[in-house]
């Protein structure tokens, strides 16, 4: 059978548009083939992608979580604030990864067992954060540590003269092989494919279905957490206002990357492959220069109704 | 071989308001195919459900070799020993067929999946039951049919010893099912244990060594299928004597006789392009006019240009001799025609509302919004309808989501009674439903008819059309072919001229 598995075209059809994407920048602006626009590439992108990471397992298993962006901004405040008041940051940041971990667990729990719908648990999940970060502190904060201001920033690896991985993506990088490896290695990972294609078959099958629930939110929330503690990396501040609708781009770049957003079809790396699109029409949009940055959010949007049309089309033939 | 293999004693479950289970022994031997019998409603799918897990059990024992077991999800009872195939294909399907075989019970190397080994496990799991099927394959990319031998599979990768297989043949076609059983007679013959779960009776006698009976949540008793004859064991299961069925089975004479009256509704040349040729047809009050033909052959669609859901494109149409045109279902309600349709899942019910919501909602909705029924006549209307139809529940308010399917098919013709229609048609009232139900419905039918109503029965079942109708619209490819009346009515005859294409000219027969 030389048929490709229709569940792989979004999945090309992705990896199409990122290397169409990438040429036609190449094509357009010389500076564009430095390899630096591919490590600014990770780099700028890596605290979306590591949360749109944690949204793949959520919608692979048929949920949404909105309370990313809140969680993110919560998270930032509450580092800035820890280490100003004198906690040495590797304490703060495993403080910020336990806090956003049960967090997401508490969403997961009520989402299980008061059979709740996801998208209201955690829309109130996000206002929930999004208050608690203010409560924290009103407005942003620096953060003024040798950890931040040398450790972090020396952590790199260099690729080319001037040209340096910073840390940021390689946490990003880091996550996008762990969740892959979850996803397609572990009995968890295909217990949320399962869940996600068919939540009632998958329980009659003797998949642990609660369970496994909880653990997709927690997971989310841990991720959501990370993503936080890498945006105050890149940002060297924390700032409760900040991420708004974040959660929506993190949606926008796991459905741009192949993943059904009813649950069941999926891949990490495609997860990657939407947020680097995402990143390259911003990119693009920069060089041009004459183009007003919203041009990006239409141009998403356009490629987000594409995608979604694609998706219907294979479902249907699939079908039929 | 006769060892019993699972024991099941004294079980009983209840739900608000239901006794479901009272007291139930049950058992299964080592090599042998169990049919477990009994109407909707009987306890069927709540034996089940507690012998997997899905329910906890109120009271009583089940033993599986001798050693008492008490599973509290799927889970557990498939660890015990107990496997399930269900009658809705409950599989993965964005999953490979070997992923289906294996979910939840992966090989694993230090909690990291081993494909290679699932590939392999579920290449003999199939090989195991003679099966030729890609194990890379989705399984949303097979057919239903090959979907539940991958089911039934997945069901014997672990070292089942009692299969429960639960209306696995309700979608399959003839041959699938002969496959189906070649496989689950292999596994019979290895020393399993299988109930078997089916509403065919053919398939019974077919394949179960033994039979065990459930009413009303009780047993009835278990049988060696050999010394059961069909008509006792469906006297068993509807809890009549075989001498009351077999005249339920052959009541002919007598009933064929329609009071000569003018018809209610008379349609003349009347049809729709690419639905329905044009067709004469009238049904006369206290008549029932059988609509018969294979699948596809406009029954449906001539059902649906009258109740005016399709508009026709010739052709006209009388009500008591009155040229009318009904242009929408709301004109045809208007007019005191109902129409149930084929799928009640669909057409029919809403399952979170009482029956006594549901019984009167076609009958408020004509009234409209501003003139409520009091709650005294709602009730007033339930109450009649639960009796009349004999709707097995204990009250109106239960919801209707909780009654068996020949149940709800009731509630939902005591809608459109409610309504008092003078020409009801049925599409389908028997479809999935079992024996003592259909039995029930059909008697339905006759009192209705002698009440005075018309009604229009579409039904695929000849036999059904046949013991009900007075006359017999015959379609064959979308068109009318022919129209028996009165003792010219039989299964033999419609066959003929649902076969014969050149029976036309001898089709009409007077009354």
């Amino acid at each position: 059978m030389n048929r490709i598995n229709p569940k792989y075209i979004p999945l090309a059809a992705t990896a199409l548009v990122m290397i169409a994407l990438y040429v036609l920048g190449c094509v357009l602006y010389p500076n564009f083939t430095s390899p630096r626009v591919i490590v600014n590439l990770f780099g700028d992108n890596a605290f979306l992608g590591i949360a749109a990471v944690g949204a793949t397992f959520v919608i692979l298993s048929g949920g949404i979580d909105l309370s990313v962006g809140a969680v993110i901004a919560f998270i930032g405040i509450f580092i800035a604030s820890m280490i100003a008041s004198g906690m040495q940051p590797l304490v703060a940041i495993v403080l910020a990864l336990v806090v956003g971990t049960v967090f997401g667990a508490v969403q997961g729990s009520l989402i299980r067992v008061f059979d709740l719908p996801p998208f209201l648990v955690t829309l109130g999940g996000m206002f929930f954060m999004r208050g608690m970060a203010f409560v924290v502190r009103q407005e942003s904060l620096a953060i003024k540590h040798s950890f931040y201001q040398q450790t972090i920033r020396q952590l790199v690896i260099p690729l080319a003269p001037r040209v340096n991985i910073p840390f940021t993506a390689m946490c990003l990088i880091a996550v996008v092989v762990v969740a892959t490896y979850v996803c397609v290695y572990t009995r968890f990972g295909r217990n949320v494919y399962a869940i996600g294609s068919s939540e009632n078959s998958a329980l009659l099958m003797g998949v642990p279905v609660g369970g496994t629930k909880i653990g997709i939110y927690a997971l989310a929330g841990f991720f959501s957490a990370l993503a936080g503690c890498v945006s105050t990396f890149y940002m060297q501040s924390g700032n409760p206002a900040s991420f708004v609708g974040l959660e929506l781009d993190a949606i926008a770049a796991v459905v741009v990357g192949g993943t059904l957003l009813t649950g069941g079809v999926g891949f990490v790396p495609g997860t990657l492959m939407g947020v680097l699109i995402l990143g390259l029409i911003q990119t693009l949009i920069t060089f041009q220069g004459n183009l007003n940055t919203w041009w990006t959010r239409i141009a998403i949007g356009v490629l987000l109704l594409l995608f979604i049309v694609l998706q219907k089309a294979i479902a249907g033939r699939g079908r039929a | 071989m006769s060892d019993s293999l699972l024991e099941v004693r004294g079980l009983s479950k209840s739900f608000p308001g239901v006794r479901a289970l009272q007291g139930v022994d049950f058992t299964v031997r080592r090599g042998e195919i169990h049919a477990l019998m009994g109407e909707n409603g009987a306890g069927k799918s709540t034996l089940i459900k507690v012998m997997t897990g899905v329910y906890e059990r109120d009271a009583g024992t089940t033993r599986l070799d001798a050693k008492e077991i008490f599973p509290r999800s799927p889970r557990e009872a498939e660890a015990c020993g107990i496997s399930t195939v269900y009658q809705e294909v409950n599989l993965i399907p964005h999953l490979s067929v070997a992923e289906n075989i294996c979910l939840g019970r992966q090989p694993t190397a230090f909690g990291k999946i081993r494909w290679g080994a699932i590939m392999q496990r579920a290449t003999q799991a199939l090989a195991r039951l003679d099966l030729d099927i890609d194990p890379s394959r989705q399984l949303s990319a097979c057919s239903i049919a090959i979907q539940q031998m991958v089911a039934l599979a997945r069901a014997m990768d672990v070292s089942a010893k009692l299969l429960i297989l639960d209306e696995p043949t309700s979608s399959l076609d003839e041959r699938e099912c002969e496959e189906l059983f070649k496989v689950i007679r292999k596994l019979r013959d290895e020393g399993m244990g299988i109930v078997f779960v089916t509403h065919f009776m053919d398939q019974v006698y077919a394949v179960t060594n033994r039979i065990t009976v459930l009413r009303n949540g009780q047993l009835v008793g278990e049988y060696l299928t050999s010394e059961l004859p069909r008509l006792e064991l469906v006297a068993r299961m509807i809890g009549k004597d075989a001498k009351e069925v077999a005249a339920m089975e052959s009541q002919q004479p007598g009933m064929r006789s329609v009071r000569d009256e003018k018809p209610f509704l008379e349609v003349r040349n009347f049809g729709r392009k690419g639905s329905i040729a044009p067709l004469d047809l009238s049904i006369r009050p206290g008549e029932v006019v059988g609509l018969a033909g294979l699948l596809g052959s406009g029954r449906t669609e001539t059902a649906r240009i009258i109740f005016g859901v399709d508009k026709p494109d010739c052709g006209e149409m009388f009500l008591d001799g009155e040229r009318v045109s009904i242009s929408s279902p709301r004109a045809a309600i208007r007019r005191r025609i109902a129409f149930t349709a084929e799928d009640r899942k669909i057409d029919g019910i809403i399952p979170n509302l009482s029956i006594r919501e549901n019984i009167v909602l076609a009958l408020q909705a004509s009234r409209g919004t501003w003139s409520k029924l009091s709650r005294a006549k709602q009730d007033e209307l339930a109450d009649k309808f639960i009796k009349a139809l004999r709707i097995k529940t204990p009250g109106p308010e239960q919801l209707i989501k909780n009654l068996s399917g020949g149940n709800q098919q009731k509630v939902l013709l005591g809608r459109w009674l409610a309504t008092e229609p003078r020409l009801i048609i049925l599409d389908e009232p028997t479809r999935g439903i079992d024996v003592g139900a259909k039995a029930e419905i059909e008697k339905l039918i006759t009192d209705l008819r002698r009440d005075g109503l018309a009604i229009l029965f579409i039904s695929s079942e000849l036999e059904e059309v046949v013991r009900t109708s007075q006359r017999v619209v015959i379609l064959r490819d979308r068109k009318k072919v022919g129209e028996l009346a009165g003792d010219a009515i039989s299964e033999h005859a419609i066959m003929n001229q649902i076969a014969a294409p050149t029976a036309e000219s001898k089709a009409v027969v007077d009354v």
